[in-house]
């Protein structure tokens, strides 16, 4: 045995010390206002009912869907306590919690998740009613907090198309037998999450206070959150540099600006929390008219482009090069896929083995208004190309002219990004299908891509339950939508969050951001 | 009489005025490209032919452009400027929120830039006068002021004032979650303040002194002189009022370039008046957005333009006289 030592003994105490205070400092603290910015100013706040990225952000703290996702896309529950898959696929049982309450007073009950699903989405979501019609043949409540969905087929991306943050569950009470669309809770919702609306001043704040009878005891810590609506990027990040917002978002600040603001004392910067979204870049090709309706030449293209000095130079490192037509990391890439990379020479190679006169037409390069850096890549994407012989003119335009002429499908090039949000087969699959090509928006199939093989695995996907045939099916239509090229995967996303040291919990799921803050709390102030 | 007659003819062409700034906005928006029913569609995230179609029908934008003219000017003769699908609430109440923002950041821009600039402009007059360097100084730094783009300003105060000293609000018209306070919205108008005024101040700083120069070389100046009356009653007196009828129809056409410098303050400053509400309509294709907020500027610019009519036959009665004559 050894000896009693006064050293060790005051050695343990303060080790003791340290680790209590260390204690202390985890423990969450009540109370303070959260202050972000909701740029641009969202139109609605209900994200049932718009799919805009600040609606999103702001009504996730309000209204709350039946899952969400973990870092790994991992279903977690939220309104869903459990939920439980029969092995053929065809049944969906939730078991929903319990002594849940809207912000109005009644209770949240399986009517208003059969509500939501039945009659609501399908109206005003018409992908997601499209979806419900032909796989879903009932969906019903067997007890106050209980719902079934019976399937017509299986349907492997169920749980991602209904926990989804884009869709979360609705107030039966105040939207049954009403305009969805125009109904006045879209601007002052009412849901059952850790924040109530408490008033939106149009063009300067949006104001939530803490939902005190929240089904979570001892939940949200935060007294509020006010979102402020900050037009200039220069000014956002004065607003953030003078501590006036904590956070901003990935494009609140301008590409160049995040890694000054990164750097500042007591900011942190984080790529966490988009997991589920994972962006990507892409340059979006009109295959109908010649030269781009050849794929050499659509691979030509892609060649020719230096993705990383796309990703260092004019995206300031807030991306990585894209690895084929579905993000790298989820389950749905086949890390196989062969790369297309940087090499001019090949490019030009493919061009004469096309034996297409490239330079024959001017090819218009449409630039929407997306910031500075989508203006340098335009500009870039010019440059890289005349090696090849393409003459290319960059039009630039406002967002609304860019929106109509790329859903009218009047362009050559342009470019685009979309967020993935989990399975392809939900948002990807728009910009490939033959039943997608419509002139509706820019997120349709505007490329004219018309493939019968790739259609034909699209819908083997949707029938095929999770597993290795499934991964297999993915990696077919992968290679084949990156043979044909009809979008040229520039980048993907990393986007980044900067966040004062004194906000925790902030980036926790797969959707972190738009999720509903309930853990997140801030350092009290100094006295 | 005769004065009720010339403000009744002039509101009459001011209306016709309004109401050809209203045919010509209405017809240049609408031919310019982009969808309303489409952008809103998007933000819905519908692929619906139908439905977009529908919503067309909705909007009225299904009909002709001849139709829909003549239908919005008859749903604005009975004050009806119609509804915003985008913001799912009415123009009126869209525009009443945002216009008094506006209101009080052109009032007290044009307050300040006007009398500071003509207070200003005479100092100089009288330093010129008597060949003190005060005039250099107010010439030069006038100068000065109008070379700085007013958006250029704002970012350079905001740098200032409010990031590295930390004095005033760097954004919005009032601190959140805080009861009403007159101090507070002052401090939060400042910097906007100042930064719309900056350029007006530099002109009407050297209109003054030019206007103020060219009345002290006249005739009267001198007689007034001779009658042994005090300087400083012939300049405020005598110079300054004749001296002030440049400088008020300045003031009247200023109002117009308020307007559009205001936006590129209200968005630096996010404050939320109707230049922005106007600027973010117009990426929407909100057309009845637009075309109220096109309606309340012109109304605005026509009306003060016939109040400074009013105010320059005050001043020089001669302007009414030539009219009869």
């Amino acid at each position: 045995m050894r000896p009693f030592s006064f050293r060790r003994a005051l050695s343990c105490v303060g080790l003791c010390s340290v680790l209590l205070a260390g204690q202390a400092q985890a423990q969450p603290q009540e109370g303070g206002v959260l202050n972000l910015v909701a740029q641009p100013e969202p139109p609605s706040l209900m994200h049932g009912v718009v799919s805009h990225v600040s609606t999103q952000y702001v009504s996730g703290k309000i209204l709350q869907g039946l899952l969400t996702f973990d870092t790994d896309l991992n279903p977690k529950p939220v309104l869903a306590k459990s939920w439980a898959i029969s092995p053929d696929g065809l049944t969906y049982t939730f078991q929903l919690q319990d002594n849940v309450h809207w912000h109005d007073g009644p209770a949240f009950t399986a009517d208003d998740v059969v509500f939501s699903f039945q009659t609501f989405y399908p109206e005003v979501d018409k992908r997601l009613g499209g979806i419900i019609t032909e796989y879903v043949d009932s969906i019903t409540a067997t007890g106050p907090l209980q719902v079934v969905f019976h399937l017509k087929k299986p349907f492997a991306p169920l749980l991602s198309a209904l926990g989804s943050g884009l869709r979360p569950v609705v107030p039966k009470h105040l939207y049954e037998n009403t305009d969805f669309r125009n109904n006045p809770y879209n601007l002052k919702p009412v849901g059952t999450g850790p924040f109530v609306f408490v008033e939106w001043k149009r063009g300067a704040y949006i104001k939530l206070a803490k939902n005190p009878n929240y089904w979570k005891k001892g939940l949200p810590h935060l007294d509020g959150i006010v979102f402020h609506v900050i037009p200039d990027g220069s000014s956002r990040a004065a607003a953030f540099e003078r501590n006036d917002v904590q956070v901003l978002r990935s494009g609140d600040a301008d590409y160049s600006d995040l890694k000054r603001l990164g750097a500042l004392p007591n900011v942190q910067s984080s790529e966490k929390g988009w997991e589920l979204y994972a962006g990507l870049a892409f340059l979006q090709i009109n295959t109908r008219k010649p030269p781009l309706n050849n794929p050499k030449v659509r691979q030509a293209i892609l060649y020719a482009l230096n993705r990383q000095f796309v990703v260092d130079n004019i995206f300031f490192g807030s991306g990585k090069v894209a690895q084929g037509e579905f993000v790298s990391g989820t389950p749905y890439h086949d890390p196989q896929l062969p790369q297309y990379a940087y090499d001019v020479k090949k490019a030009k190679a493919l061009i004469a083995e096309s034996g297409v006169d490239v330079g024959a037409v001017r090819i218009r390069l449409l630039n929407g208004e997306k910031g500075g850096a989508w203006e340098r890549l335009a500009e870039y994407t010019k440059q890289a190309l005349q090696p090849l012989g393409f003459k290319v003119q960059v039009v630039t335009s406002d967002a609304a002219t860019w929106f109509q002429r790329v859903s009218d499908w009047d362009f050559d090039l342009t470019y685009n990004f979309i967020f993935q949000i989990g399975d392809p087969y939900l948002t990807s699959a728009y910009l490939y299908r033959s039943d997608y090509i419509l002139k509706t928006s820019p997120f349709a199939n505007v490329s004219g891509y018309n493939s019968p093989e790739a259609d034909a695995l699209w819908t083997k996907i949707a029938d095929t339950p999770e597993g290795p045939a499934r991964t297999q099916l993915y990696s077919q239509l992968e290679n084949r939508l990156n043979t044909d090229l009809p979008i040229a995967p520039i980048f993907e996303m990393r986007n980044q969050t900067l966040f004062h040291t004194q906000v925790h919990n902030l980036l926790q799921t797969a959707t972190s951001l738009n999720e509903d803050y309930e853990s997140v709390y801030l350092d009290a102030p100094a006295p | 009489m005769n004065g009720v007659v010339y403000l009744g003819g002039r509101l009459v062409k001011a209306l016709l005025m309004v109401v050809a700034v209203l045919v010509l906005s209405f017809l240049l928006i609408h031919l310019a490209p982009g969808d309303p029913a489409l952008l809103l569609a998007g933000e819905a995230g519908v692929d619906d032919v139908q439905f977009i179609e529908q919503l067309r029908q909705t909007m009225g934008l299904d009909k002709p452009l001849l139709q829909q003219l003549l239908i919005y000017l008859g749903n604005v003769a009975h004050l009806d400027l119609g509804y915003s699908y985008r913001n799912q609430t009415s123009v009126w109440s869209l525009i009443a929120e945002r216009l008094p923002a506006t209101l009080a950041l052109m009032g007290s821009a044009f307050v300040l830039s006007s009398l500071l600039g003509v207070t200003l402009g005479v100092l100089a007059a009288r330093a010129r006068q008597r060949r003190h360097w005060l005039d250099g100084v107010i010439s030069h730094g006038a100068l000065l002021l109008y070379a700085m783009p007013p958006f250029w300003l704002a970012m350079l105060l905001i740098l200032l004032f409010s990031v590295s000293l930390d004095w005033l609000p760097a954004f919005g018209m009032e601190t959140v979650g805080q009861d009403f306070s007159l101090l507070d919205r002052v401090q939060h108008l400042l910097l906007p303040c100042l930064s719309l005024s900056v350029l007006f101040l530099a002109l009407y700083i050297h209109l003054t002194r030019a206007a103020v120069l060219g009345a002290l070389g006249q005739e009267y100046v001198r007689t007034a002189h001779a009658k042994g009356l005090h300087p400083r009653r012939i300049l405020y007196v005598h110079v300054l009022r004749n001296a002030l009828l440049p400088v008020v129809t300045f003031a009247g056409l200023q109002l117009g370039q308020l307007a559009s410098g205001a936006l590129l303050v209200e968005v630096v400053y996010a404050w939320p008046g109707i230049g922005r509400l106007m600027y973010d309509s117009l990426a929407q294709r909100d057309y009845g957005v637009l075309m109220g907020g096109f309606l309340v500027i012109s109304m605005l610019v026509v009306g003060f333009n016939v109040l400074t009519d009013v105010i320059c036959r005050y001043l020089d009665p001669r302007i009414g006289a030539g009219e009869q004559g």
